[in-house]
């Protein structure tokens, strides 16, 4: 576990950088502020309604698509780091496991739930 | 002897009389926790460096291609140009709208550094130099890349603001969707080596191959050339640079997630996207380029991090080059890419690579 050690002290050396740095900035930087500059940025035009609307169902579907896949992929790294001592075998059911990801994938294109711009 | 073996030779032996140096020569924990530090503080500092060139580079060519000269004001050929862009941000007015989630806000721009200095921690820059040599260092990189899209979309959404939100949506959508790709297209290797260790990696691709009778050296770009195009071009697409840029688009999302940063916590965001180019350039490099691996023996072992360096230089040439010559995608353009090319693409090679490597197995 000892090479484990290093990526936690480059996560806490790096979480250090990025709070000096905004602290040093929150320290230094001048602040004028009015009721101008606490609106939310609209091209100078004065600001409409709120940000926090409802968002298209599509980017929802995009995220469970990727659970999905990602969890397969995950599948995939120590079946390709243990192929060569799992043979015949070890190709045969990776060959099957993504065949049966295709027919899943074959499904979604009918579904045209790939496709950006279908409406439904 | 590697060089870090000689550093900490060098640290554990210099001040031999000094009682803390005993004390660390018999305490060999506390030890590896101090040469550890050394070593991270050393490869973030050149690190920055290197990234904060990367910006004056971009300007630099960019001006060149558009017949301008970049900066040329400060310092000779505007070499300073970098430091007097910190010190700019460092002293530039930080509006914060009063409509903000303070906390997430002001934690995004974090998010958006850390991962990509992580990452950097499993990249062997020469033989021996890299801070450490885990047996699952690609999925190290793989997860921190992950990690990424929350600074892009919590930022988006944090600021309230519409352009902001839209650009960390269309952001996540993206990145995600091409991270499959990226994902799958790094199995190839991975089959190849039989190892997630980036040092393993590395040491496959040194030598020569033959491929169909041609002398070529030993890297996976040559072997792997479909995993490759996949790879670079899912790179381009998780750093969104051009051709992939829709979470920015100027010309309709005015500035994209970071709107409503300014100041230093636009300095962090923008800082963070160009240590993923060389971040993500460096895994290229160890993954497809042969990492320090060069074919003939032209540098002794200890110098061979400069051919490191000089393949990252050309790939990041390629990012640089290929944002001002591209046009960018349209949306659904380039949801189709990911999902109905890539996707499949990828998925076919790793098939084709595992057949090829059970056939070429001794029995």
């Amino acid at each position: 576990m000892r090479e484990y050690l290093p990526i936690l002290m480059f996560i806490v050396v790096g979480i250090g950088f990025a709070a000096v740095t905004l602290g040093l900035s929150a320290i230094i930087v001048p602040r004028r502020l009015s009721a101008r500059k606490l609106a939310p940025y609209e091209c100078g035009v004065e600001p409409m309604g709120t940000a926090r609307q409802r968002i298209d169902i599509k980017f929802y579907l995009v995220a469970v698509l990727f659970i999905l896949f990602d969890i397969e992929a995950v599948f995939l790294y120590p079946w390709a780091v243990a192929f060569r001592q799992l043979g015949l075998y070890g190709l045969v059911e990776m060959i099957l496991f993504i065949v049966i990801l295709l027919v899943g994938y074959v499904y979604l294109l009918q579904k045209k739930a790939l496709d950006w711009n279908a409406s439904q | 002897m590697s060089v870090w073996d000689r550093l900490s030779a060098w640290f554990l032996g210099l001040p031999l009389v000094h009682p803390a140096a005993v004390w660390l020569k018999a305490h060999p924990d506390p030890a590896f926790v101090i040469l550890t530090l050394l070593k991270i503080v050393f490869i973030l500092f050149v690190f920055l460096t290197v990234v904060s060139y990367l910006v004056w580079a971009e300007r630099k060519i960019c001006g060149r291609m558009q017949g301008r000269f970049g900066p040329n004001r400060v310092g000779i050929f505007g070499l300073l140009q970098p430091l007097a862009d910190v010190v700019k941000l460092l002293f530039k007015e930080e509006s914060m709208p009063g409509s903000v989630n303070k906390v997430i806000f002001s934690i995004a721009p974090g998010l958006a550094i850390v991962p990509a200095l992580v990452s950097f921690s499993v990249v062997p820059v020469g033989p021996g130099l890299a801070v450490t040599d885990v047996n699952v260092g690609l999925l190290v990189f793989l997860a921190m890349s992950s990690i990424g899209v929350y600074a892009v979309v919590l930022g988006g959404w944090a600021s309230n603001n519409k352009y902001a939100l839209i650009g960390g949506l269309r952001s996540a959508a993206q990145m995600i969707s091409y991270e499959l790709a990226m994902g799958i297209s790094t199995i190839g290797v991975i089959l190849l080596v039989g190892s997630l260790s980036m040092v393993e990696i590395v040491k496959a691709q040194a030598g020569w191959i033959h491929v169909f009778g041609l002398p070529l050296p030993g890297w996976f770009v040559f072997t792997q050339p479909v995993a490759f195009l996949i790879f670079m071009i899912t790179a381009f697409a998780e750093t969104n640079r051009t051709p992939f840029d829709l979470p920015e688009a100027e010309s309709e999302l005015v500035a994209g997630f970071h709107t409503e940063y300014s100041s230093m916590k636009f300095g962090l965001f923008f800082l963070g996207e160009y240590s993923n180019i060389i971040t993500i350039c460096a895994i290229a490099v160890t993954l497809f380029l042969g990492g320090w691996t060069w074919p003939w023996h032209w540098l002794p072992e200890s110098l061979q991090f400069i051919w490191f360096f000089v393949k990252l230089a050309v790939l990041v040439f390629v990012f640089i080059w290929a944002r001002w010559t591209l046009p960018r995608f349209r949306y659904d353009q380039l949801m189709d890419l990911g999902w109905k090319v890539l996707l499949p693409v990828s998925l076919g090679w790793v098939v084709l690579t595992a057949v090829v490597v059970y056939m070429r197995m001794p029995r």
